[in-house]
């Protein structure tokens, strides 16, 4: 794309932006949701974080982690420890980072 | 809103802000990443740092990036986003009751800077809508440390995308703080198995285009989150069985 496609292209997508995050905002009467649509909601930001997760942290490509020697692996076990022992999400964070880095710099895994 | 004191003053603010202090670690190692991708995609750095600035939608951004590289139409590149962002629409339902009283504009420039984890801390803070200038106080602080993090980690990453080696991983401690932020969200056992189905759905529906097995799972996990709330009673309490992602 040339320069001018481009600012183009990412003009268009800060529309998606807001128009995406604000699509319910946009009408001037609420549309009315059923009630179990709005219980529903709750479990929505859960399901689109599992699926967001789920390739970090268990897939090589297309496909399930099917070798111990993924460094992923112990970096995630370290980390869901380190939460559930503690709640903290910056000890978490950085438990698991270390794990990850000492096996792929040590282990090249 | 139009009170003469801004709502940086305002204790909720100070709330907001300091709910999203330690996820801003996982989102600035993202904006990093995301910065080195996109300087790496060949975009050059200005409009790469330009499209930080104005998208503010990481996985949306990336997604779109080999598009726009490519030379794909630009309903093509435009469509990509709008798909990955769809959970937005889902979350901005959500948003809806609690931010009604404003006008249009306002009510889009609240919901444009709020991002997956603005929605959960707030959602955990006002289970029910509170009054108007605590909710905004709570949204703004909040969001002005994701984006600060998001936009400043994300500009670092387009600058020194040359020097810092992929080895180290670095993408990683953003799906650390996801898991982080997942593991919290298991509070019952609706969520317990609505987190199963969703890692289930999302895996089954893989092979979709536009990450819309994302859409997949969340549809499959509002299904049978809602069955479960409704037609399965609650067990007395004791340790959540079955596991999750």
């Amino acid at each position: 794309m040339t320069t001018w496609q481009t600012i183009v292209a990412i003009a268009g997508l800060t529309v998606v932006s807001i128009v995406t995050r604000g699509f319910f905002m946009i009408p001037e009467r609420r549309v009315p949701i059923p009630p179990w649509l709005r219980e529903a909601l709750r479990y929505a930001p859960l399901a689109a974080l599992v699926a967001v997760l789920l390739p970090e942290v268990a897939m090589t490509g297309s496909h399930l982690i099917a070798t111990w020697k993924d460094a992923r692996l112990y970096a995630t076990a370290t980390g869901i420890l380190v939460f559930v022992t503690t709640r903290k999400l910056l000890g978490t964070i950085l438990a698991g980072s270390a794990v990850l880095l000492a096996l792929r710099s040590g282990l090249g895994w | 809103m139009t009170a003469s004191q801004g709502p940086w003053r305002h204790p909720e603010f100070a709330r907001g802000a300091r709910e999203m202090r330690d996820v801003a670690l996982g989102i600035g190692a993202w904006g990093l990443v995301a910065g080195i991708a996109m300087a790496k995609a060949g975009l050059g750095a200005a409009l790469a740092i330009a499209m930080s600035l104005c998208v503010f939608a990481g996985s949306a951004q990336l997604a779109a990036l080999p598009l726009i590289v490519q030379g794909a139409p630009l309903w093509v590149v435009w469509a990509t986003a709008f798909c990955v962002n769809l959970r937005f629409v889902i979350f901005s339902a959500g948003w809806r009751p609690y931010f009604e009283a404003l006008s249009r504009p306002r009510r889009l420039l609240v919901t444009y800077f709020t991002v997956d984890f603005t929605y959960i801390a707030f959602m955990r803070r006002f289970p029910q809508p509170g009054a108007m200038s605590d909710q905004l106080a709570y949204v703004a602080g909040n969001a002005t440390v994701s984006w600060c993090a998001w936009q400043g980690m994300t500009i670092v990453g387009v600058a020194l995308a040359d020097v810092i080696p992929s080895r180290w991983g670095l993408g990683f401690a953003g799906s650390l703080a996801l898991l982080g932020i997942t593991a919290s969200l298991l509070i019952d056992r609706g969520t317990w198995i609505a987190a199963a189905v969703a890692a289930c759905a999302a895996f089954a529906a893989f092979a979709l285009p536009f990450h819309l097995n994302i859409v997949v799972a969340i549809a499959a996990a509002m299904a049978v989150g809602v069955l479960v709330d409704h037609f399965a009673p609650p067990r007395p309490k004791g340790e959540p069985s079955g596991d999750a992602a």
